[in-house]
């Protein structure tokens, strides 16, 4: 009854998005018609919500009737995974994605009084296409709601792997930003049909890329984090297809960011941004085909079903391929001759842009070259490390090189001596980080290289919130505390990126991994540390058993205990890795628990171990990050409520 | 500056950015790429000190420790068997009869020294090489 509930709303929410689109699309400057095409929003959010309540219900309930609980999950799994079960799978994520586009809808309904009543109508009819499509695509070829005759007694379970709070958090966030960048493509599609896209379109539009963006970066670091401690290898970014997918829209929506920024404050570069716009949801949609559809060989498994994959691509090619043909017959309206120099806050931001997308070519060329050369060839090939390292990692240099300079340069015409300057003291910190790295590890040249390029970024980026300081008096706390708070968010975007660098680089290079047959009482000396094989034994968990290593550690800062648990879910399936990590807050020791082994003819445990030097620093550096998101987001809503 | 030339100073950046990126990308795509072969495919077409991936089947019963603690097992794909040898843990979802990728360098004649073998989150998920070179040689039982 539930499911059948959930699935009629959703076909209410279907049919409310179709109204949407007609009655926005129809408006034109008819006030009535806006308002009826902005309620439907709302009717559409209001059932999406009802419908994926609904889902959440019968995975609640455990209702193996419905197919895709009987497939994902199973009646002795804690409450919270039952409940994140019902987006841990490919329907209940597509109906996710659904709610969150009804929802970014609703919310662009609600805030119409911040652009041109033409702008919104049109934006808000988009908003409810692309919320149709993706309605239609779920409930025609991945229905969540379907039933099965006869209904198992009990269900498969979802992948242990996948049981974890992380896990639980990251799909939604990753939507929320992938979703999201639908209203920057609704905002560029609208502007497009209304035929104007100037400084106060720029202003509406903002927001909402920054909230989608601000909403990858997490979805993305918890995704980053979630590979780290439960993959059981210690890694936390393998240029894996689904994770890139991840990052180009990414590194689109951070070029579109900054681009946005110039459009609104000096009315250039309109096209372009609207391009961006269109392109950053292009790669959204990508994203989704390269993980829905199974055409990768990935670490990530999903269910394989070419009709799914058609039938997104054919969504990619009308968003795409619609907004493009618009685009070129529309933009060149737009052009507007934009002055200013090559050395100016534009310029360096045009370099930003330039440099993020072709960024994202890269990472779209080496996400998509063994697809091809497979169709070509039929040879099987894979694009690793070896590849990204070379093509991505030197473009990405030199983009950061020039970024703390950016935000110290004046509109229109930079002075770049006076903004070396200000970077002098910056530079000095690089030329100190590497030195101090070669003095410690001579043949360690490009890690030297990476340390200084992070520790410029992160100096550079107070070397700006520095002059802010100064600029118009005395450097008082008074006045730190008055800063814009636009100053703090571009302060702490910046400095995390630094810090994400500064850890990315020092753990690639630095890490340190062993692998060891430990008999019970054996010990072994690792990374300055004493560690010691205490104990094995059996526990027992919610759903599932585990032998659980128990592990002292004792190096310079005092002896600690430690536990690792290979994990036998009761569900049936492959043993699972609970790995062991002793943190100080910046490094961390990692100790996975492998399978019983002999040495010297008595009984022991083969122990992987790692050292993970500064490998805090990337998730902190990427919490700063997202950090600069929220600051920003607060900055631009704080300015719209007084203006 | 004149707007031409700040004109040709953009486009002049632009081409650079362009040209380096694509050097550098057609550069990665020849010599970083790696190749996937199943073990009787091997000897004919890998390259003595190429990096290859290999796949197959964990033939049943060959898996074992040699006297470093390093795991030995012989890769098959119905046709022919490939010795490995692995320093370190294998994945969790390593086990005899599963499919399994292995990467390192190929030397003939040697045994093959995996520096990663690849691990899967779903036991009823083979690696899709794997699954291919089962197809090519007809050994498929699973889903077309």
């Amino acid at each position: 009854m539930i499911a059948e509930l959930g699935a009629f709303l959703a076909l209410i929410a279907l049919c409310a998005s179709l109204a949407q689109a007609a009655l926005g699309i129809g408006a034109q400057n008819s006030a009535p018609m806006a308002a009826a095409s902005r309620a439907c929003a709302h009717v559409a959010a209001g059932a999406m919500i009802g419908a994926f309540i609904a889902l959440v219900a019968v995975f609640v309930r455990s209702d193996f009737s419905v197919g895709v609980v009987a497939a994902n999950s199973h009646s002795d799994k804690p409450l919270l995974y039952r409940i994140a079960g019902a987006w841990g799978n490919h329907e209940g994520s597509m109906l996710l994605w659904c709610l969150v586009s009804a929802l970014f809808a609703a919310a662009m309904a609600r805030s119409h009084t911040a652009m041109s009543p033409g702008l919104a109508s049109r934006a808000v009819a988009v908003q409810g296409m692309v919320t149709a499509g993706a309605l239609i695509y779920t409930l025609v070829l991945s229905n969540p709601f379907a039933r099965l005759d006869p209904a198992p007694f009990q269900g498969a379970s979802l992948n242990p792997l996948l049981q974890d709070p992380a896990l639980a958090l990251h799909p939604p966030m990753l939507y929320l930003g992938y979703v999201g960048l639908s209203a920057p493509f609704s905002l560029a599609i609208a502007a497009l049909l209304e035929g104007k896209a100037d400084a106060a379109w720029a202003r509406a539009l903002r927001p909402w890329v920054l909230l989608a963006w601000t909403c990858l970066t997490f979805g993305i670091a918890l995704g980053s984090y979630w590979a780290y401690y439960e993959l059981g290898w210690g890694g936390w970014w393998f240029w894996d297809p689904v994770e890139n997918a991840s990052f180009m829209p990414w590194l689109a929506a951070t070029a579109l960011i900054h681009s946005a920024i110039v459009t609104e404050r000096r009315g250039s570069l309109a096209a372009w941004t609207i391009l961006l716009a269109i392109l950053g949801f292009a790669f959204a949609l990508l994203g989704t085909f390269l993980v829905r559809s199974g055409v990768l060989t990935s670490v990530h498994a999903f269910a394989v079903d070419p009709r799914r994959g058609v039938a997104v691509l054919a969504l990619i090619a009308l968003a795409l391929g619609g907004g493009l043909t618009l685009y070129a017959l529309r933009a060149p309206r737009l052009a507007r001759p934009s002055g200013f120099a090559a050395v100016s806050r534009e310029g360096l931001l045009v370099l930003n842009n330039l440099g993020l997308m072709v960024a994202a070519g890269v990472v779209l060329i080496g996400t998509l070259y063994p697809l091809i050369v497979e169709a070509m060839t039929d040879r099987l090939i894979s694009v690793g490390p070896p590849f990204f390292n070379l093509a991505f990692a030197p473009l990405m240099a030199a983009l950061l090189i020039a970024m703390p300079a950016a935000p110290l340069l004046a509109w229109r015409r930079g002075d770049m001596a006076g903004a070396l300057k200000a970077l002098w003291f910056a530079a000095l910190v690089a030329v100190g980080a590497a030195a101090v790295t070669i003095a410690i590890r001579a043949d360690a040249l490009w890690a030297a290289f990476g340390l200084g390029v992070g520790a410029w970024l992160l100096a550079g980026a107070l070397a700006y919130m520095w002059s802010r300081w100064a600029r118009g008096g005395p450097r008082s706390l008074r006045r730190l505390a008055a800063l814009p708070i636009a100053v703090w968010a571009l302060t702490a975007a910046h400095a995390g990126a630094g810090v994400f660098a500064i850890g990315a680089i020092a753990e690639t290079h630095f890490r340190e991994e062993r692998s060891a047959a430990l008999p019970i009482g054996g010990a072994i000396d690792f990374a300055g540390r004493s560690i010691t094989l205490r104990a094995v034994e059996d526990v027992r968990g919610p759903n599932y058993r585990a032998i659980r290593g128990v592990f002292q550690v004792s190096g310079a800062g005092g002896a600690a205990m430690t536990h690792a648990e290979r994990r036998s879910y009761d569900a049936g399936g492959a043993p699972t890795t609970e790995v062991a990590i002793l943190s100080d807050g910046l490094n961390d020791l990692y100790i996975a628990l492998g399978e019983p082994a002999q040495a010297q003819g008595a009984e022991a445990w083969t122990v992987r171990f790692y050292f993970n030097p500064l490998v805090r620093l990337i998730f902190a550096g990427a919490g700063l990050i997202g950090l600069g998101g929220i600051l920003g987001l607060a900055a631009l809503l704080r300015r719209r409520a007084a203006p | 500056m004149r707007p031409r030339g700040r004109r040709f100073v953009l486009i002049a950046i632009v081409g650079a950015v362009l040209v380096a990126a694509t050097a550098l990308t057609l550069l990665g795509l020849r010599d970083s790429v790696v190749y996937f072969y199943p073990p009787s495919d091997l000897a004919q077409k890998a390259r003595s000190g190429e990096r290859v991936r290999i796949g197959g089947l964990v033939a049943a019963g060959s898996v074992r420790r040699d006297e470093d603690g390093a795991l030995l097992f012989s890769v098959s794909d119905g046709a022919a068997n490939l010795d490995v040898r692995y320093e370190g843990q294998p994945p969790d979802l390593f086990r005899e009869g599963q499919g399994v990728v292995a990467e390192g360098v190929w030397r003939p004649g040697a045994r093959f020294e995996a520096d990663t073998v690849l691990a899967r989150h779903d036991e009823t998920y083979m690696p899709r090489e794997v699954a291919e070179a089962l197809k090519a040689r007809g050994d498929w039982k699973g889903a077309p």
